[in-house]
């Protein structure tokens, strides 16, 4: 378990605490998503690496963690985010820090767009890895992810910042 | 290609251009990362998509690493609860083993596996010596704590893993060095060691803590309630 634990809980928490924006909520995922994995290692298959089934773990318990929270809480939190993001376009440029405003647009993704980028680019999970991961049709993955790069491109655009795509 | 960009008009990505966040991150198949990167050479406008994204990949990477690592609590609390967990059958600590080693084997890509195992069975290893050096410590015959009568409370008690590669000579003077005894094995592999026979305030546990976090045979340490 330690050494399962040690490989695998920073990108555990990271992906949890992208999803639920909460350090005190992701800490006490990753203890419950090790915790059913201790208590449920004789039901892996092996059919899939295993960061795929604790990432797959960690959702699953990331979204009944948020069903949880208040429905106004998370409005709020996401209004917020979208202000955060979307500084006087002038101002933003002037700042000259493409990098800075292009992670403040992918704080600002809604967390189904969140979580595929993350998947996908930082997970380094293939289209398969991902459609077991969040439930959907490989297809589906596909289109989510363009539609995602798009928004961020979108939120790009309102803080200011022209890439040259779409 | 003029296919493709009508399809971006239309909003809808192209065969290829859905693969190129996949080409970007490397987990394309050889022969769909061959398919991309013939396109990329013939297709400008695809290129510059291409370069977009690689731009995309490289900040989530970084705001991903900004985020941090959870606090020691969480380990605290995950291997609290599996202490807590219900006691397994005798032969328990053997079918546990062997579960995770076959856990371990099922990993892939395969180079994953075979050090998890190797990590797996070092640790077992390392399971043995220190349960001689337990057995040694109670006087040649092996008791769980919570049969081997009042044990000592006084001193702080701490949670601690040792490094896979610690050698027992190492793991002594260590035990000798801080008057520390070796109390249990966890059932997540942990062992709870108590140091010295005096309690200790927040503040010298806190540095105790650090001191452990410091030296190269432990990999983690954390303060046992």
């Amino acid at each position: 378990m330690q050494v399962l634990y040690g490989r695998h809980h920073v990108r555990v928490f990271r992906f949890g605490l992208r999803l639920v924006r909460n350090e005190q909520v992701a800490e006490d995922l990753i203890s419950e998503v090790f915790l059913d994995v201790w208590r449920q290692a004789g039901k892996f298959e092996g059919r899939s690496a295993v960061s795929t089934w604790l990432l797959a773990i960690t959702r699953f318990k990331a979204l009944s963690a948020m069903r949880r929270r208040k429905d106004a809480e998370l409005d709020d939190e996401a209004a917020n985010a979208i202000e955060d993001s979307s500084d006087d376009p002038e101002v933003t440029v002037q700042k000259k820090d493409t990098s800075e405003v292009l992670r403040k647009c992918l704080t600002s993704l809604s967390s189904e767009h969140r979580e595929i980028v993350d998947l996908v680019y930082y997970h380094e999970k293939s289209v398969e890895e991902v459609a077991e991961i969040v439930g959907i049709p490989e297809n589906t993955v596909k289109t989510r992810l363009f539609y995602a790069r798009k928004k961020l491109a979108d939120l790009l655009k309102a803080a200011g910042v022209e890439r040259g795509w779409p | 290609m003029m296919a493709m960009n009508k399809k971006i008009l239309q909003q809808e990505p192209g065969d290829i251009e859905a693969l190129l966040p996949w080409h970007a991150a490397g987990t394309l198949s050889a022969r769909d990362a061959r398919r991309v990167e013939d396109a990329l050479a013939r297709d400008q406008e695809l290129a510059k998509q291409y370069a977009v994204i690689r731009e995309e990949y490289a900040e989530t990477i970084a705001l991903n690493e900004s985020l941090g690592a959870p606090s020691a609590r969480a380990m605290q609390k995950l291997f609290a609860a599996i202490d807590a967990e219900p006691a397994r059958k005798p032969s328990g600590s053997l079918n546990i083993s062997a579960r995770i080693a076959e856990f371990f084997a099922g990993l892939s890509p395969r180079a994953v596996a075979y050090s998890a195992v190797l990590g797996a069975l070092a640790l077992l290893l390392q399971a043995g010596v220190i349960g001689a050096i337990l057995a040694k410590q109670q006087g040649g015959s092996f008791q769980t704590a919570s049969l081997s009568g009042p044990r000592q409370e006084s001193g702080p008690q701490a949670f601690v893993r040792f490094a896979p590669d610690a050698r027992v000579s190492d793991i002594a003077t260590f035990l000798d060095a801080n008057q520390a005894t070796i109390i249990n094995s966890t059932a997540g592999g942990m062992f709870r060691v108590q140091f010295g026979d005096k309690p200790m305030s927040k503040q010298e546990i806190a540095g105790l803590m650090t001191r452990l976090q410091n030296e190269k045979i432990i990999n983690l340490a954390a303060p046992a309630q």
